[in-house]
């Protein structure tokens, strides 16, 4: 277990540097890094004083570690438009994200688990038939245009929720009377308000996880219930919910868990989409309004620091695996 | 999505019958299910649609001369200035919606396509080479593969498009870069296990060139789960540039595609003008359900997995 977890932290490690180099290469070669990292308002001579600054007269190899250290520690540029270090930039708008990955994540599971059983354990149900069209549409439909029908229904046509924003937020240690609640890391889910602002951008990132789950489950389901281990389950006259539960589930558990912690990144990155439509204040709003506005630097930070958090994630999901399913350990190759 | 549906499949159906060819008994198959069929059938309407849309649209929604900017924002069904019904309304600019739609599947369905097959060709390729010299081509290949695939596509094509910018052939570039990679991992999937297969060695005593072996021998026969991957492959890249369009960063306004033409209805629709947004993301789902569920039937059929 040592070897193999040295040897990922290796292979992420690797990874992280992979990808430094890509967005730096993207950046700062691809693009004119005198226009990216210097405000276009600056004149000549402020120009040039910049420029030895910032190191761009080095050749590539060294403005690419002059990079790497800056960014090791923890300085990767600031706002144009802010002024202010994008990394703070980012991470303030963080726990919108954040809270808004979990909730649909939550969702997509209580909701995409039970119905994804169902289906595969009657497939030829009309309801089944039913859940499963329903997942195409879920995959289907554009988030986007998903979103923009969610808030003309409920906001315009009914009024019932509101369109866009986080509503009132409130700190954990606030919400439990431990200090005023504008004080803190601040969560929409503590508040009426702030759930009621939350409900549908929740559910409109979730639809496409809880399609994924429901598939998902269905097709474990059906090709583990082919199984002879689940048909001598049966043959010795185990309870139909007894097999189901221990000898079924547990054993598709594991494309589950692996793929729900793997979409929790990609719901992260997804957010982008949905926060866009709902006017959601979190990081991915904030990419969108750097990349149009050509806020490099953000642009930059964002994507390291997601690039960090996907790697992370990744080697989560893998070294949980290996723990649950010791031949991915056993077999020495990655691949 | 596709990928965890597809990496488990084992390829090669065995072929057993011998009065029926595979051709026919997967045509036969496929029929089957009439939603198929008749997702097949919207399909071909919708690209028949957008191919000839210069000639059946009643409008050309972007020679300035045929606008009437008095016509704007008018309700589906009322008639214009021009003396025609807007069956489905009309855009701030006083365009006829549905004009607009066909003009944009064009678009959509030229970008999405076309990326779906200039992804497949490399990645195939890539597959291929990856499965068949194998060692440490395989390993370098399979690496990128797997970095690639660790990323969701939407994040990797902010980035590229982050780099390089709007436009039809950034957008391009960023789908083939964001599909590549899952064409490459069926390939040699189903490859790995031809190539040690007899008709491989003949070709290989035969002294064959390489890239003829590749393509005459081995492709054909890693075909199946490559057409399953590829159908849903076009939906996703239809629905990405939608996406990428709708944030801004896809196409440029003077090629609006069926994703910009929802933003554009983006402002009115809180004011009760919902047609602007709503028709042209109708005909998204329709087409993008459709591939689905042709892709979705092509999979059942062609899984042998799946055969009792």
């Amino acid at each position: 277990m040592t070897v193999y977890l040295v040897r990922r932290l290796i292979q992420a490690l690797f990874v992280v540097l992979a990808m430094s180099l890509i967005v730096f290469v993207g950046v700062y070669a691809i693009g004119d890094p005198v226009e990216i990292l210097i405000s276009p308002d600056a004149d000549q001579i402020e120009r040039e004083r910049a420029i030895v600054a910032l190191g761009l007269d080095l050749p590539l190899w060294q403005q690419y570690l002059v990079f790497l250290t800056n960014a090791v520690q923890g300085d990767l540029g600031r706002s144009f438009v802010f002024n202010e270090p994008a990394l703070r930039l980012i991470l303030q708008r963080m726990p919108a994200t954040l809270e808004l990955a979990f909730g649909a994540t939550f969702l997509a599971l209580v909701i995409g688990l039970p119905l994804g059983l169902y289906a595969g354990l009657r497939p030829n149900a009309s309801a089944s038939k039913t859940i499963m069209a329903g997942s195409i549409l879920g995959f289907s439909l554009p988030t986007f245009w998903v979103g923009l029908m969610m808030i003309m229904v409920f906001a315009v046509q009914l009024g019932w929720l509101p369109s866009t924003g986080r509503g009132t937020t409130c700190s954990v240690l606030g919400f439990i009377g431990l200090q005023p609640c504008s004080s803190g890391v601040q969560w929409s889910f503590l508040t009426i308000d702030g759930l009621s602002h939350m409900v549908m951008p929740a559910v409109n990132l979730a639809l496409f996880k809880i399609s994924l789950v429901i598939r998902l489950t269905r097709a474990g389901v059906r090709e583990t219930m082919l199984m002879d281990y689940v048909k001598f389950a049966r043959a010795k006259g185990l309870s139909p919910a007894r097999v189901t539960f221990v000898h079924v589930f547990k054993n598709i558990m594991i494309p589950v868990v692996t793929v729900v912690g793997l979409e929790l990144g990609s719901t992260i990155a997804f957010s982008v989409v949905t926060e866009s439509v709902f006017a959601w204040p979190g990081m991915g709003k904030l990419i969108i309004d750097s990349i149009n506005v050509l806020d490099r630097p953000v642009i930059v930070a964002y994507l390291m620091i997601i690039v960090m958090m996907f790697i992370t994630i990744n080697l989560v999901v893998d070294l949980t695996y290996s723990l649950l399913d010791p031949r991915v350990r056993l077999e020495n190759k990655g691949t | 999505m596709s990928e965890v549906a597809i990496g488990g499949t084992t390829p090669a159906a065995p072929r057993q019958d011998k009065v029926e060819t595979p051709l026919r008994r997967f045509v036969s198959e496929f029929c089957e299910s009439r939603i198929a069929l008749g997702g097949l059938v919207v399909i071909t309407i919708i690209a028949l649609i957008a191919i000839f849309a210069s000639w059946i649209a009643p409008q050309n929604p972007y020679d300035l001369a045929q606008l009437d900017i008095m016509d704007g924002r008018m309700e589906p069904g009322t008639v214009g200035g021009a003396g025609f019904t807007y069956w489905l309304g009309t855009d701030d600019q006083g365009r006829d919606m549905m004009s607009g739609i066909m003009y944009g599947l064009r678009i959509s369905l030229t970008v999405g396509a076309g990326s779906a097959l200039i992804a497949c060709l490399v990645g195939a390729s890539l597959g291929l080479m990856a499965a068949y010299i194998g060692g440490r081509t395989d390993t370098v290949i399979m690496r990128l593969v797997d970095l690639q695939l660790s990323f969701p596509s939407i994040l990797v094509a902010l980035m590229i498009l982050a780099f390089l910018g709007k436009g039809v052939m950034n957008v391009v570039v960023a789908l083939v870069i964001v599909e590549w990679a899952y064409y490459a991992r069926t390939v040699r999937g189903t490859a790995l296990v031809e190539r040690r297969r007899e008709y491989i060695e003949a070709a290989q005593c035969l002294a064959l060139p390489t890239y003829r072996i590749l393509f005459r021998h081995l492709l054909p026969n890693c075909l199946p789960p490559l057409i399953v991957v590829a159908t849903m492959q076009v939906a996703r890249a239809i629905a990405l540039e939608a996406t990428l369009s709708f944030l801004g960063l896809g196409v440029p306004i003077t090629e609006p595609s069926l994703g910009l033409l929802i933003a554009n209805g983006y402002e009115y629709m809180l004011s009760g003008k919902y047609w602007i947004s709503f028709y042209p993301g109708i005909a998204l789902l329709i087409t993008i359900v459709s591939i689905n569920l042709v892709g979705d039937q092509l999979r059942d059929v062609l899984n042998p997995r799946l055969k009792k």
